[in-house]
């Protein structure tokens, strides 16, 4: 037996039998295949504001859902008391999806351990004490506001979680998991003279509290914060229309997520719905791109061990050089396309239907100097901060807002600029990176990604690259002239 | 009255913490059942029933506060939350302002509010499947140029919401919702190859039978995803923009953010500041109604107990009134305005009622014709709204308006102006105000906008 597999024989009394019965009465109306998803998280958030502790909590939701797949179809049905009649009657609601004589589940469970673990944790998160929570959100709070005299507000909100998994399928395998995630997120305001400017900063990843010590401590990102709410406070308007832009390293591989990674998942692409449908080994992007989803990465927010179907995750390939190569799959997905798991089929908790989803997106480093990049541009944008980005699947139209920028001219970083929304189309935008640089960074580990109601934590990365032209959203297509 | 067993559970909850050490102590509970069907190609492809529940606790020791949550509802667990909360209490910091609502703003609004109805519990398994499949069927038969799906669906659940508080106060009250939509794909050869195009449409009601027929929503759904079939980009320009109801009451929204009380005592808003003063164009009233019947963002009591009313916001673009909990009214020397939502964990926040710009004398068709050249704006999307600032940018689709006629699909461009100037630059109001969520609003037309394209 797994420490999972223990954690819920110990605490709701779960047996392999158990488990082999409902999977029975899941195949009781036919269905080529059930999975049961036990979960039980533990979670503690702290938050700061106007200097005091305002709120510590902890809670605990625990459930499990019941799937029952037959083709295209899927019968879903949870429950939060684990009791064997619950569990049961969730069973038995999923299988109405099916139709047919009963299948008989395979003949006996083996439970099986993930066979990597990606998560450097020496501590567990929620058991340990408020105090030490409390003093991140303290220390980050005291270094935001000695940063600048015109930092007005900080905010600081710490949340962990522990996520116990256990996933029994009609294939035999039971799986376990335990996912620790921990995230620590400044807010910060400067004022001046009538005008105000917002920064925002933070990391973690699937780590401990250990995270914290050193390189990411909780001054390093008050101080990235306030630095950028005081750089927003001299912010002229900015520009409006096409321009060359140049992308910063690290967060701003939101534009990857947005503008290829969604658009590249299976579901999408099985329906025909996608801009990229049917687009497998063509070109959608310069030679100078290759872009990959890796759930692998030691300690990263979107790594896991496995995915929410019990698949290991992987690095998978999306466009090498240019060229279209993967979807991101999911178990119903890759059936029906003929396809491999990719190991990103993922769902927010018990409650949810998995779907195929992103883990980290990047895209990997180019040869290009980073400075000689900006050089190069005579008139355009370098946006180094983004807040959150949408994608259109079908039309392919997306956008990434970004919240720290500065205008380019003739080849040096000059103004900041204010917040703009730059928007592009999926399968052409990166046909126009003209340059990568050999700056890969990956983000500081605060993403979030939603699709269809569901919330999954989530990476990005990406090195210093041009785009040739892309329309930024500014209020002032006057500048514009100049750009010309 | 709703009747719930959930009801003296959280009663002894509060007096199980108080019996503990705490000064003060509430209780949030929910539980619920939920469905959804979804239909592609005019099969099932998902079917989701379930039942669900949770708590949340809060509990003060003097001016410090701490809370816990769980699904659990077993006595060990419980006994933990109880236990946990109020360990937790005495390490948090003492915040002289935090606390309950005040007592003699608790109470239930007496009136009707239409929140349940029977019918979404009744209307059979079959015939749900049935209504998300005519949707679909029905965005099919609009053109032949629509050729895929993103499927159809219906959701409906019906939810008991319990609070109690140890002011005495304990309430419980039944809501029940229903929803169909219809995302249908429409194709068109463009010069690089295929286009595809999706849009959606929907209805959504506190019962299955005040919702728009499904025939109605498959067709709207259809003839917006048609509409925006060989859509290009616009040149840089400062033009008017029209917004529909759908993408103004996205609008409004962004306006709710920043009237909210925590947004207002941190001065992290635009409109921090400005009570009494006008912020919009005379044109604009804006009203936060918790007590309309059937409404989606109505209820008898906010999530600290406070009994629900009607909030003048705007008056004839005069600010009269945030938007405010029990917490951020202390904040600011105000009164609550019955504006508490919170989930199980943490603090109440501050959300909408039925928060809604009140409709204006001109229908939408003469709206357009004021407009010589301007883009009609029918989806927005991205997250480049900041209030506190005012800084807005976002993603915009929709219809190119040129001597007073909507002439071609307009995509991939944005808009961007400051929503403190966009507010004084509402220019005309529209007649078609219809309650479609918790925020609504008729359509816009505002003056000050630059849309970027190429």
């Amino acid at each position: 037996m797994t420490s999972a597999d223990k954690f819920f024989n110990q605490h709701y009394g779960l047996t392999e039998s158990d488990l082999s019965k409902f999977l029975a009465e899941a195949l009781s109306e036919g269905g080529d295949y059930a999975d049961l998803y036990y979960e039980h998280t533990s979670s503690s958030s702290v938050l700061l504001d106007e200097a005091l502790v305002k709120s510590a909590t902890e809670g605990t939701a625990v459930g499990c859902g019941v799937r029952v797949i037959s083709g295209e179809q899927t019968g879903y049905a949870y429950s939060d008391d684990l009791s064997p009649a619950a569990i049961l009657k969730a069973a038995k609601t999923a299988a109405r999806i099916a139709s047919g004589p009963a299948r008989i589940s395979t003949i006996g469970l083996s439970t099986l351990e993930p066979a990597h673990n990606f998560y450097p944790v020496t501590s567990t998160l929620t058991d340990l004490d408020l105090i030490p929570k409390l003093e991140l959100v303290l220390r980050a709070d005291r270094a935001a506001r000695a940063y600048d005299g015109r930092i007005s507000q900080v905010r600081v909100t710490y949340g962990d979680q522990c996520r116990h998994v256990l996933l029994a399928g009609s294939d035999g395998k039971i799986i376990t998991d335990f996912q620790p995630l921990v995230r620590l997120s400044v807010y910060a305001i400067a004022e001046a003279n009538g005008r105000r400017g917002t920064g925002v900063s933070g990391g973690g990843g699937r780590v401990g509290l250990e995270y914290f010590d050193g390189e990411h401590s909780p001054e390093s990102f008050a101080r990235e914060a306030a630095r950028q709410a005081v750089v927003q406070l001299d912010a002229q308007e900015a520009p409006a229309g096409e321009m060359e832009v140049v992308l910063g390293p690290g967060w701003p591989g939101i534009l990857l997520h947005e503008a290829v990674g969604h658009g590249l998942e299976a579901d999408f692409n099985r329906k025909g719905i996608s801009a990229f449908s049917g687009r497998l080994g063509e070109r959608v992007a310069s030679k100078l791109c290759t872009v990959v989803d890796d759930g692998t990465l030691p300690g990263r927010r979107g790594s896991l061990n496995m995915d929410d179907e019990g698949e290991p995750t992987q690095k998978t390939v999306l466009i090498e050089n240019g060229v279209l190569r993967g979807y991101l799959q999911d178990r119903l997905n890759a059936n029906l396309m003929s396809a491999t798991r990719t190991g990103n089929g993922r769902r927010e908790s018990y409650q949810h239907i998995p779907m195929p989803r992103m883990t980290n997106t990047y895209m990997l480093a180019g040869q290009d100097d980073p400075e000689e990049i900006i050089h190069s541009v005579r008139r355009g944008l370098y946006a180094v901060h983004f807040g959150g980005g949408q994608v259109d699947i079908t039309s392919g139209k997306f956008v990434f807002s970004a919240s720290e920028a500065y205008l380019i001219e003739d080849g040096n970083v000059t103004a900041p600029v204010r917040g703009a929304t730059l928007i592009g189309d999926g399968p052409t935008v990166l046909k126009h990176v003209t340059a990568v640089g050999h700056d890969l960074q990956l983000d500081p580990g605060i993403g979030t990604c939603g699709k269809d109601g569901q919330s999954v934590p989530v990476g990005v990365g990406i090195p210093t690259v041009k785009i040739s032209r892309l329309t930024v959203g500014g209020t002032a297509p006057r500048n514009l002239q100049s750009f010309t | 009255m709703t009747q719930s067993p959930l009801e003296p559970m959280a009663c002894s909850l509060v007096e199980d913490a108080v019996r503990r050490g705490a000064t003060a102590a509430e209780v949030i509970a929910w539980e619920g059942d939920e469905f959804s069907v979804g239909v592609r190609m005019g099969r099932i492809e998902r079917l989701k029933e379930a039942t669900s529940k949770s708590l949340g606790l809060r509990v003060f020791v003097g001016t410090s506060s701490a809370s816990a949550f769980t699904s659990d509802f077993t006595p060990a667990s419980l006994d933990k939350l109880v236990s946990r909360a109020s360990e937790m209490a005495r390490v948090t910091s003492a915040d002289p302002l935090a606390g309950l609502a005040e007592p003699d703003a608790l109470g239930q609004y007496q009136g009707e509010l239409a929140l349940y109805s029977e019918d979404v519990s009744e209307v059979s398994t079959a015939q749900r499947i049935e209504m998300a499949a005519r949707a679909e069927a029905a965005a099919f038969q609009v053109d032949p140029r629509i050729v895929n799906s993103e499927g159809a669906s219906l959701e409906s659940g019906v939810t008991v919401k319990v609070y109690v508080n140890s002011y005495g106060f304990s309430g419980a009250y039944r809501s029940s919702y229903c929803a169909v939509s219809a995302t249908p794909v429409a194709e068109a050869a463009g010069a690089s190859g295929k286009r595809l195009e999706r849009d959606y449409w929907y209805s959504v009601a506190r019962s299955v039978a005040a919702l728009e027929s499904p025939e109605s929503i498959g067709r709207k759904a259809a003839e917006r995803a048609l509409r925006r079939l060989g859509a290009r980009k616009v040149a840089t320009r400062r033009v008017p923009v029209v917004f529909d109801p759908e993408t103004a009451a996205s609008l409004l929204g962004n306006v709710f953010e920043a009237l909210r009380g925590d947004a207002i005592y941190r001065r992290a808003s635009f409109l921090a500041g400005c009570l009494g003063q006008k912020i919009a164009a005379e044109t604009v009233t804006i009203t936060d109604d918790g007590v309309r019947p059937g409404g989606l963002g109505s209820r008898p009591f906010d999530d600290e107990g406070v009994c629900s009313g009607v909030t003048p916001v705007v008056v004839q673009g005069v600010l009269q009134n945030y938007l405010l909990n029990s917490y951020t009214a202390r904040k600011l020397g105000l009164r609550t305005t019955g504006n508490a939502v919170r989930g199980p964990a943490g603090p109440p926040s501050v959300g909408p009622k039925n928060f809604y710009l009140h409709g204006g004398p001109h229908s939408p068709e003469e709206i357009i014709r004021s407009v010589k050249n301007g883009l009609y704006v029918t989806e927005l999307i991205g997250f480049g709204v900041n209030v506190v600032t005012g800084d807005y940018s976002r993603g915009a689709a929709g219809q190119w308006i040129e001597n007073g006629q909507l002439t071609y699909p307009v995509a991939e461009v944005t808009i961007a102006g400051n929503l403190a100037e966009m507010l004084h630059g509402i220019r005309m109001v529209g007649s078609d105000l219809e309650f479609r969520g918790p925020v609504a609003a008729p359509t816009l037309l505002l003056e000050g906008l630059t849309v970027g394209g190429a």
